[in-house]
C-alpha cells in the first residue's frame, strides 16, 4: 500500500444555495491510482462536489484531506498547488489567448524582471499537446478551435503540475471515440503514476470500461460506493434513480406522413456538398457521422445561419429560401444547438425567460409580455422534462448542467415546430432523462412532427431513428432505414469506405 | 468568468450584508454627512431642486440605459444633446414651438438611427462609433450656428417656457417629465417583448440569434430610444435656459454614463435597470449639490464622483464574489 491511502477525501460535505441543498452530509474518497466514478442524475451534485474539492466553492460543513492531510482550500489555483486539477464540465477557458497561455493560465514561466519566458511556455505546451495527440499547436488561438479541441486544451491544463488528484467532470461529453481513446490513455498513465482520479460521466459504457469504484450521489446526498467488477449497470441505474431503466423503445412506425421537408443539392462551401434528403410528418430522421463530417452546418444552413451557395429547400410543398434565423422559425423551424453554453442559454436570465425567448413576441396580452402565459409554459416544459430548479426564478447559470440542456429543449420544444432539429440532443444528460428524452422525440414524430436528430453517439442514433442518413466529410454517403442498419455498415458509412 | 460570477449569490456576515446594499449603503453615508455638515441640505426645496436639476441627466441616462443593457456604449448622447438644444432653440423663433420640438426630436432620431445603424447592422464597435459621432456631431452643431450662440427672444410668452420652468400640482414639470420618461422605459424593458429582447442580446448575444431575435434591429431601437431621450432632455434644457450654447452638453455622456454605472447596470449588457439608473441618477446629483452647498468646486465634484463610482462598481462586483478582496476573477 502507498504511504497514503487516499489521495483525496472528503467528509461530511454540506453546501447550500438560495433554496437548493445541493450536498448534504457527503463522504468520499480516491485512492492514488484508482479510477473513482462518480455518477448521478442531473444536478444530484456531482459538479458542486467538485468545485468543493477544487476549491471554487467553500463548503459550509466538512472536511477536506489531500494525501490525509487537513486542506482548507480558498481557491482554484491554491488547490492545484496542492495536487488537485478540476477539469470542468462547462468550459472555462480565456477565449481570445493562446494555447499555450490557456494551459499555463495563473502560472506562466517566468523569466529575469518577471517576463514571460514564451520559447519555454510554447515548448512546455507543445509536449502536452504531443501527449495528447492533438493536431493543433500552442499558438492556435482558443476561439479557433472547436468544441471537442477545447476540451483537449481544458484536459492538458491538468497535465501541468504534479497533480495528486485530478478530477474529470463529463470530459468525454463532446469527444469524437479517437479524442475520447487518447482521453483513456492519459488517464491510465496518470493512474500508473499514482495519481487518484475522479471521472464524471453519464455514460455507462465508459464507466464500467475504466473505473475500479462507483460512487453514487442522489439529491445531494451519498448513497453508497461499489466496486466496479461487482456490480453491474442496472444495480448502479437504480442506485441514481431509484428504478430500473425501461429502455425498450416504442415500436418503429414506418411513416406514411407526407414530406414536411425536402432539399436538393445543398451545398455550402467547402462543409457540405450536393446533400439532398426529406423527411416526413412522422418520422425521426438520425444524422450520424464523425464530428466535422457537415451534420451540424447542415442544420445551421437549414435555420439561416449559414449562406448556402446552392440548392432547394422545400417546406411543406413550397420552395423557400431561408435568410434567418428569425425567418427559419417564423417558417416553422426549430434548432436545439449544440453548444448550449454558446448557443443555447442566456446564462444571466431566468429559467423561464429562456424557454419562452424564442416566442416571446406572441406571448402578449396587449403590448405587455403576459406573465401567466409565459408561467405556464414553463410549468408545462419541467414537468414533461423533469427539469429539476427551485423555482422559474433560478437563473440558467445556476443550474446543473443536464438541466441547462433540457431547458434549451423545451424552449424550442414549446414552439411546436413543423420540423425540429436537435443537435447532440443529450450532451450531458443522464440515463434516465436520457430515455425519457427519446421517448418524447418517438412521442413528437408521433404527434405529427418531422424530427431530424444529429448525433455522435452510435446507440442514440439507432434507438431513435427511424432512417438514418450517414455523412462522411460533407457529404451523405448512405442512408438506411432502421430494419436494415446495423452497427458495422454505420461505422464503415461515415469512415468513408463503403 | 461566469462561473465565478454565478457561484457565490450567497453572502455571510456583514461584510456580506454591508458589500450587496454598496451603492445603497454609499448613497446613505453621504447623505447623512451632507445633513450634518449643511441644514439646508435635506430641506424640500433643497431635494426638489436636486432632483429637477438631475432630471436632463436622469432623462438621458434612462436612454442610455437600454442601450448598455444590450451590450454597447453610447458616448455620442453628451454632443447629441448640444446639437438638439441648439436646434430647438434656434428654430423656436423661426418656426414656432411645437414645429420646432416635432423638426428636433426627427433630426435627434436620425442621428440615432446612425449610430443604429452603424452599431446594429454593420457591427462596428459602439466605443468607436460614438466615440466618432461625439465630435462628429459637434462639428455638425457649428456648422449648423457658424459658431453663433443661439437664444429665444419672447421669452415670457412662449409656452416653450412650461418644460423647463413650469409646474403642475405644485412640482417642476422638469420632474414630471423624468418620472415619465423613467416609467415607461421601465415598462418597456420590464414587461414587453421588445425589453426582454435587449437582455437577451446584451447577456448572449449569439444564444439570442440562435433564438430568432434580430439582434440588429434590437440594438438599432436601442439608439433610437437613447437619442430620443436625449431630444427630451434637450427640450428641457432649452426652455430652462432658454438659449444655447454650441457645447452645452459637453460632459454630459460622462455624467450619463457615471449615473448608469453608479445604480449598478453592468457594462457588459444583459443586466440592469431603468429603477437602478434612477438611484444612480439622484445619487450623483445629490453628491453634486451637497459639495456645492459646502462651497467647494464644481471640480471637486468630478474628483468625489469619480471616487464614488471606483467604490459603487467594486462593492458591487465584491457582491457577486462574495467577499470583499478576491485572487481570483
Ligand atoms: N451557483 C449555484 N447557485 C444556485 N444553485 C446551484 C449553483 N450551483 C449548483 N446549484 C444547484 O445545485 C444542484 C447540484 O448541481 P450540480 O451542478 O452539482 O449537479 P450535477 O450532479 O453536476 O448535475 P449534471 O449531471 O447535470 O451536471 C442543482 O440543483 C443546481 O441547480
Ligand atoms: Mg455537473
Amino acid at each position: 500500500m502507498n504511504a497514503f491511502d487516499t489521495a483525496l477525501r472528503v467528509q461530511g460535505i454540506v453546501k447550500t444555495f438560495p433554496a437548493v441543498r445541493a450536498l448534504d452530509d457527503v463522504s468520499f474518497d480516491v485512492r492514488p491510482g484508482e479510477v473513482h466514478a462518480l455518477l448521478g442524475e442531473n444536478g444530484a451534485g456531482k459538479s458542486t462536489l467538485m468545485k468543493v474539492l477544487a476549491g471554487m466553492h467553500r463548503p459550509d460543513q466538512g472536511r477536506i484531506f489531500i494525501s490525509e492531510e487537513p486542506a482548507i482550500l480558498h481557491s482554484p489555483l491554491e488547490a492545484k498547488r496542492l495536487g488537485v486539477v478540476l477539469i470542468h464540465q462547462e468550459l472555462s477557458l480565456a477565449e481570445q489567448m493562446s494555447v499555450a497561455e490557456n494551459i499555463f493560465l495563473g502560472e506562466l514561466p517566468r523569466k529575469n524582471f518577471g517576463m514571460v519566458d514564451w520559447k519555454k511556455l510554447y515548448a512546455d505546451a507543445e509536449a502536452i499537446l504531443q501527449r495528447l495527440n492533438c493536431d493543433f499547436g500552442p499558438q492556435t488561438r482558443v476561439e479557433d478551435l472547436s468544441i471537442a479541441k477545447k476540451q483537449m486544451v481544458e484536459i492538458a491544463r491538468a497535465l501541468t503540475v504534479e497533480a495528486k488528484a485530478v478530477i474529470f467532470d463529463e470530459p468525454t461529453a463532446s469527444l469524437t471515440d479517437q479524442e475520447k481513446e487518447v482521453l483513456f490513455d492519459v488517464i491510465r498513465d496518470l493512474q500508473a503514476q499514482g495519481v487518484g482520479i475522479v471521472y464524471i460521466s453519464h455514460r455507462m459504457e465508459e464507466i464500467f470500461r475504466i473505473s475500479n469504484r462507483i460512487s453514487v450521489l442522489r439529491d445531494g446526498t451519498y448513497r453508497g460506493t461499489l466496486e466496479t467488477v461487482d456490480t453491474n449497470e442496472d444495480e448502479v441505474t437504480r442506485l441514481m434513480i431509484g428504478r430500473s431503466l425501461d429502455t425498450s423503445r416504442g415500436g418503429k412506425v414506418v411513416s406514411t406522413g407526407p414530406v414536411v421537408l425536402k432539399v436538393e443539392n445543398l451545398s455550402c462551401g467547402d462543409l457540405f456538398e450536393n446533400v439532398s434528403f426529406s423527411v416526413q410528418a412522422g418520422e425521426v430522421l438520425g444524422f450520424y457521422g464523425l464530428v466535422g463530417a457537415g451534420r451540424t452546418a447542415i442544420a445551421e444552413a437549414l435555420f439561416g445561419l449559414r449562406r448556402l451557395s446552392q440548392g432547394k429547400v422545400v417546406l411543406n410543398g413550397q420552395e423557400i429560401t431561408i435568410t434567418s434565423p428569425r425567418h427559419a422559425v417564423e417558417q416553422g423551424l426549430a434548432l436545439v444547438p449544440e453548444s448550449r453554453k454558446e448557443q443555447g442559454l442566456v446564462l444571466g436570465m431566468s429559467c423561464r425567460d429562456n424557454m419562452t425567448l424564442p416566442q416571446i413576441g406572441n406571448l402578449t396580452t396587449g403590448p405587455f409580455v403576459s406573465n401567466g402565459g409565459e408561467i405556464a409554459i414553463f410549468d408545462r416544459y419541467r414537468d414533461l422534462l423533469s427539469i429539476k430548479t427551485p423555482g422559474w426564478r433560478q437563473l440558467v447559470g445556476n443550474l446543473s448542467g443536464g438541466n441547462q440542456q433540457k431547458i434549451v429543449i423545451g424552449k424550442w420544444l414549446a414552439m411546436r415546430p413543423k420540423v425540429l432539429i436537435v443537435d447532440e440532443p443529450t450532451r450531458g444528460i443522464d440515463v434516465g432523462s436520457k430515455a425519457e428524452i427519446h421517448n418524447l422525440l418517438r412521442e413528437l414524430a408521433a404527434d405529427g412532427y418531422a424530427v431530424i436528430v444529429i448525433s455522435s453517439e452510435m446507440p442514440e442514433i439507432l434507438s431513435v431513428s427511424d432512417r438514418i442518413i450517414a455523412m462522411y466529410r460533407g457529404e451523405i454517403t448512405r442512408e438506411f432505414t432502421a430494419d436494415e442498419v446495423t452497427e458495422d455498415n454505420l461505422v464503415q458509412a461515415i469512415s468513408g469506405l463503403s | 468568468m461566469a462561473e465565478a460570477t454565478l457561484t457565490s449569490n450567497r453572502l455571510k456576515g456583514l461584510g456580506g450584508t454591508l458589500a450587496k446594499q454598496g451603492i445603497l449603503i454609499a448613497f446613505i453615508v453621504f447623505m447623512i454627512g451632507f445633513a450634518l455638515f449643511s441644514e439646508k441640505f435635506l430641506t424640500s426645496g433643497n431635494v426638489m431642486t436636486v432632483i429637477r436639476q438631475a432630471a436632463i441627466v436622469g432623462v438621458m441616462a434612462i436612454g442610455v440605459t437600454v442601450v448598455v443593457i444590450g451590450g454597447n456604449l453610447d458616448l455620442s448622447v453628451g454632443s447629441m444633446l448640444s446639437f438638439s438644444t441648439v436646434l430647438v432653440v434656434d428654430l423656436h423663433d423661426k418656426i414656432g414651438p411645437g414645429e420646432a420640438i416635432a423638426v428636433m426630436l426627427v433630426a435627434t432620431l436620425v442621428l440615432g438611427a446612425l449610430n443604429g445603424f452603424l452599431i446594429g447592422y454593420l457591427r462596428l464597435n459602439s466605443l468607436i462609433v460614438t466615440l466618432g459621432m461625439l465630435s462628429a456631431i459637434q462639428g455638425l452643431t457649428l456648422i449648423y450656428t457658424g459658431g453663433q450662440n443661439v437664444d429665444i427672444s419672447h421669452q415670457d410668452t412662449t409656452w416653450f417656457a412650461v418644460f423647463g420652468r413650469g409646474q403642475v400640482f405644485g412640482l417642476p414639470v422638469p420632474i414630471l417629465i423624468f418620472a415619465v420618461v423613467a416609467v415607461i422605459v421601465h415598462v418597456v424593458l420590464a414587461y414587453t417583448p421588445y425589453g426582454r429582447r435587449v437582455y437577451a442580446v446584451g447577456g448572449n448575444p449569439m444564444a439570442a440569434v440562435f433564438s430568432g431575435i434580430r439582434r440588429n434591429r434590437v440594438v438599432a431601437c436601442s439608439y433610437l430610444i437613447s437619442a430620443f431621450c436625449t431630444g427630451i432632455a434637450a427640450v428641457i434644457l432649452g426652455s430652462r435656459v432658454m438659449g444655447s450654447q454650441n457645447n452645452v452638453g459637453q460632459g454630459y455622456e460622462l455624467l450619463v454614463l457615471a449615473a448608469v454605472i453608479l445604480g449598478g447596470t453592468s457594462l457588459l449588457g444583459g443586466s440592469g435597470s431603468v429603477l437602478k439608473t434612477v438611484i444612480g441618477v439622484l445619487i450623483l446629483g445629490f453628491i453634486q449639490n451637497g459639495l456645492l452647498l459646502l462651497g467647494y468646486a464644481y471640480y471637486v465634484q468630478w474628483l468625489v464622483t469619480w471616487v464614488v463610482i471606483i467604490l459603487a462598481v467594486w462593492l458591487d462586483v465584491a457582491a457577486k464574489r462574495g467577499r470583499l478582496f478576491s485572487p481570483i476573477a
